[in-house]
């Protein structure tokens, strides 16, 4: 039995990288350290994975060798005028460098799942900026501790424990030294071992940052309540933010998807802001698929924005509401589409699903999804961070490299390998030879 | 594969060549004494003048920070667009362009060598994506280590021989060239939201000064034998008065010069000669800062020239940068390091008329013009913090014209220009001085002994501008001159010719310089169980997750060095 150390967990934005693998004759059989997700994911990922790549051929799909997949898939690809490539956030950089310039080569348009998730928070940083740091600079300072709209016991189950609440630091040994704050529409698993918890009415968080801000300035509120929560409590919350050596907020869905969106996290970006003339303060989103952050940061350094990118132009562009994949669908304008590591038919709105169904899919992803069974052309993949290497960056922008453990089966190459094969295959036919 | 460029009129300073017309022979990538006519592509570049290829010790091209300035700035991003050619990728950006611009868009203007000044370590993996994405040009990266708790920790219990084994480990373990230093001990101290203003204020909990902090890493610097001093931005960086700050960091070193060596590189000077007691009377302090150089051989600088544009300003100097914001109400990015940096991101617009910034702009130009040695001085604008590398050529016609420089004053804050020195400067720099400030003298400072010059042996990278010194007076025909500079007629990689009259022709890959230190193997092994010990305690990352490994570097090119 081999025993492999400093294994990063591919599965939430916490990057775990303590995790100790056994293998046994490419067998996972045991996982340490990990949270339940993590030994779900490493012990049972070989169920409902696909073995094979398909193609469809009349209401059937049916088993074909690689190559004709990649020939195939690349002949969608290449016929459509304006193909949509989408997904990335679950897979390595290498991959996604190779998705831009794959969406580059077609003059189509590229976008990642933060389109559904921190859409938002990217759109609100462009507004107004965005004060951070590391997760290290919060396990070893902060003494006050938010998470607004975001319940990391039940969807980063470690973060608490690895980064924030009972982290031991250098200045903060654990739980004793630090006040955990709550913000959420319901009492969560984690609004229970808070020390504050601030129930606020569902849609009304830009009102309560609003009031906070006020509190914090000592202005006066002329209510009683605002967003449901009593003025004295929002005052209260106000001097333990400014009272705080090192405060630190964290962001979820909860913020960016509801009503506002960006709006709430300008909001929150003037409140950290703000508490930085009397205090340290810092924020932070909840990154959830592993390596959405990745597939921003090289979006980034690759085009100049981090997601919603359009290449029809021959350049990037980039306008969420319109170069963004599920507008793009919902107005019917692509032909075609490349979905990577994602499930799209499962989770997007109904108009974009079924623009999505109208056109060509092809699917390259290790797992049988819902989006799997309607697609034209279907390439299973490695599984990055298991069966094959990657880079992935941390929510807060930490790169790690991801490791393999066992090797994949031989009909599931690591999507990096599928997509250089189909970007040649478009270059082939796009130069006719 | 051989090359001859014939006819061209040479400026190669550090073989003492200055305008001559003469033959160039390239083989296999390196500059030799002759190749055979019969083999070899022939350049006819009569009419032409030919340099080094151009070398720049501080851009800020790539990394975290970079990639968080491209995020805040969608805005200057529609300034420019590239779009996608058979050969080249697209990209957009002006202050800071994406990966593949920024390569195209240096050796378009005939450079080279670009280094990334400031890693923070712990992200130094993604310098190095970005880096591999920066095409045709070679390249390095310079770790922050000035608020390294590891460092701190062994300056301050004088344990002088471990902090060189670390940095050594640092350098391999993240690929890294050069010991940077950013307002030593004030980004930790921002940690807590503070920041120091002198060298001799203490960092909070460690007990250290800043002027320690850098005398140290001086130390490490000697004992390891590595090829560049240390890079220090001073700190109360961008503040009035903090001139006294720089004059007192370039002091501190002045006993730890090794012989024939610099024992520091001040980094960005302008933005560290400022007098004054405040913004109302804000003044500049170049003349005090240049005749300190001029007397002084342990010290060289860049310029950290600004230019009247709008730009993103981004350093690990973190809390400098919520200043900033502050002063200028524009929004702002912070970025805090676990044990070793900081960083901060905030778009600034120089303008013209105002007094501040005017003063800025001939502080620049007069400690250029005030430094008699031009081999301690590099031309650069702390790229986008000055404004972006792509206005290099209005820089150079300031140095090379007076005239330019005139034309250019004109249009200041009359305040400003009543006050500075500038219109009194009658210097202009030759084109030769100008390939020391371009080539020559930072290709020196990193000590990169291949490049910067056209010795037989030396790297072929050369630049060829259509600027015929025989008929053209660059001090008059500035304009002609900033033209021609902008684009460069052709520019050779390694032998390779990768731009033609200013658009890329080839793209091949640069290397990726890192150092590997030797002979401290002995204290290594103490340091190793202190760096468990801190990773397991401090920092939220394994040890065995953090080195960097050369697979992740497109064309490693390692350098050893040894006590």
């Amino acid at each position: 039995m081999d025993i492999i150390t400093g294994v990063v967990c591919p599965f939430c934005g916490c990057l775990c990288d303590d995790l100790e693998v056994a293998v046994e004759g490419n067998k996972i059989v045991s996982v340490k350290n990990g949270c339940a997700y993590s030994l779900t994911k490493y012990l049972n990922y070989q169920k409902e994975r696909l073995s094979e790549a398909v193609v469809r051929k009349g209401e059937e799909q049916v088993p074909v060798e690689l190559d004709e997949a990649v020939r195939k898939a690349a002949q969608i690809l290449v016929d459509a005028t304006y193909p949509v490539l989408y997904g990335w956030s679950s897979t390595g950089c290498e991959t996604q460098h190779l998705g831009i310039e794959l969406a580059e080569e077609l003059s189509g348009a590229i976008d990642n799942t933060s389109t559904v998730c921190h859409g938002p928070t990217v759109e609100a940083f462009q507004e107004l900026g965005h004060p951070s740091c590391t997760l290290g600079q919060v396990k070893n300072r902060a003494d006050v501790i938010i998470y607004w709209g975001s319940n990391p016991l039940q969807s980063h189950l470690r973060h608490l424990s690895r980064y924030t609440l009972g982290a031991e630091g250098r200045w903060r040994k654990g739980r004793d030294d630090r006040t955990l704050v709550v913000v959420d529409v319901r009492k969560t698993y984690t609004a229970r071992v808070a020390d504050y918890f601030i129930q606020v009415e569902p849609n009304m968080d830009f009102e309560l940052m609003s009031a906070l801000r006020m509190a914090l300035k000592h202005e006066e509120i002329e209510q009683d309540t605002v967003a449901g929560v009593s003025v004295e409590d929002v005052e209260e919350l106000a001097e333990v933010l400014r009272g705080c050596e090192f405060g630190a907020l964290f962001y979820g869905l909860g913020l960016t998807m509801s009503s506002g969106k960006n709006r709430n996290l300008d909001a929150a970006i003037s409140l950290v802001t703000d508490l930085n003339k009397w205090t340290k303060f810092v924020m932070m989103p909840m990154r959830g698929h592993f390596n959405v952050n990745g597939a921003n940061t090289v979006f980034l350094w690759q085009t100049g924005y981090p997601f919603a990118v359009d290449f029809s132009h021959g350049y990037p562009r980039y306008n969420p509401g319109v170069t963004s994949v599920i507008d793009i669908l919902s107005r019917d304008e692509s032909d075609a589409a490349l979905v990577v590591s994602s499930d799209p038919v499962a989770n997007f709105p109904r108009k974009a699903t079924e623009s999505l169904l109208r056109n060509p899919m092809i699917v390259v992803d290790p797992h049988k999804t819902v989006t799997t069974e309607k697609a034209e052309v279907v390439i299973p993949s490695a599984f990055v961070g298991i069966e094959c290497e990657g880079t992935a960056y941390r929510m807060d922008s930490v790169p790690l490299k991801l490791k393999k453990v066992v090797e994949p089966p031989s009909s599931c190459p690591a999507d990096e390998e599928i997509l250089r094969r189909v970007l040649k295959e478009v270059r082939r036919l796009k130069g006719g030879n | 594969m051989e090359l001859l460029i014939r006819n061209a009129v040479v400026y190669d300073p550090s073989n003492n060549i200055e305008g001559e017309k003469m033959d160039l022979a390239v083989r296999n990538g390196k500059i030799v004494e002759s190749v055979e006519e019969s083999n070899a592509k022939i350049l006819d570049a009569a009419g032409m003048m030919a340099m080094p290829g151009g070398v720049d010790l501080h851009s800020h091209i790539a990394g975290p920070k970079v990639n968080k300035g491209r995020q805040l700035r969608p805005e200057d991003h529609l300034r420019y667009v590239q779009r996608k050619t058979q050969l080249t990728r697209s990209g957009v950006g002006y202050s800071i362009p994406t990966t593949f611009t920024t390569g195209y868009r240096y050796a378009g203007m005939g450079y080279t060598t670009v280094i990334e000044p400031a890693t923070a370590p712990l992200e130094t993996r993604h310098t190095h994506e970005e880096l591999n994405d920066t095409p045709i040009l070679d390249k390095a990266c310079f770790p922050l280590l000035g608020d390294n708790w590891f460092v701190m920790q062994y300056l301050k219990s004088s344990e002088i021989e471990k902090c060189a084994a670390y940095v050594a480990w640092l350098l391999k373990a993240i690929k890294g060239y050069s010991i940077k230093i950013v307002s030593p001990g004030s980004v930790e101290a921002w940690g807590w939201g503070h920041g120091l203003r002198s060298i001799d204020e203490l960092v909070p909990f460690f007990d250290i000064t800043p002027r320690e902090i850098i005398r140290g890493l001086c130390k490490v610097n000697n004992l390891l034998n590595l090829p560049s001093p240390i890079h220090v931005h001073c700190n109360n960086l961008g503040a009035p008065g903090n001139y006294e700050v720089t004059l007192e960091t370039m002091k501190c070193v002045e006993d730890l010069a090794k012989e024939g060596h610099h024992s520091i590189h001040i980094v960005h000077i302008q933005f560290n000669a400022y007098g004054g007691s405040g913004w109302s009377d804000f003044s500049s302090a170049a003349t005090k800062l240049a005749k300190y150089v001029n007397r002084h051989s342990h010290v060289t600088a860049d310029l950290g020239q600004v230019l009247f544009t709008d730009t993103t300003t981004m350093t690990a100097d973190g809390p400098w940068q919520y200043i900033l914001h502050n002063l200028s109400g524009n929004r702002w990015v912070n970025h805090d390091v676990e044990a070793e940096t900081g960083g901060g991101i905030v778009p600034y617009q120089y303008r013209r008329r105002n007094y501040v910034n005017a003063i800025q702009w001939t502080i620049g130009l007069e400690f250029a013009l005030q430094v008699k040695d031009p081999w301690k001085i590099c031309l650069t604008t702390d790229h986008p913090n000055g404004g972006p590398f792509i206005e290099y050529p209005r820089i150079m016609t300031w140095l090379l014209s007076h005239e330019a420089r005139d034309a250019a004053m004109k249009k200041i804050n009359k305040r400003a220009r009543n006050k500075s020195v500038l219109e009194s400067l009658d210097r202009e720099y030759s084109l030769g001085e100008l390939a020391v400030a371009t080539r020559a003298a930072p290709a020196k400072i990193l000590g990169l002994m291949n490049k910067g010059h056209l010795g037989f042996g030396a790297d072929a990278d050369i630049s060829l501008y259509h600027i015929d010194p025989s008929t053209t007076d660059p001090s008059k025909d500035y304009r002609k001159v900033r033209k021609a500079l902008r684009r460069a007629t052709y520019t050779v990689k390694e032998g390779e010719i990768v731009v033609k009259e200013g658009e890329v022709v080839s793209i091949p890959d640069g290397k990726t310089f890192w150092i590997e230190a030797e002979g401290l193997e002995e204290a290594q092994k103490d340091v190793w169980s202190d760096l468990t010990q801190t990773f397991e305690r401090y920092y939220t990352i394994r040890l065995e997750n953090y080195p960097i490994g050369e697979d992740y570097l497109r064309r490693p090119a390692s350098m050893k060095v040894a006590p």
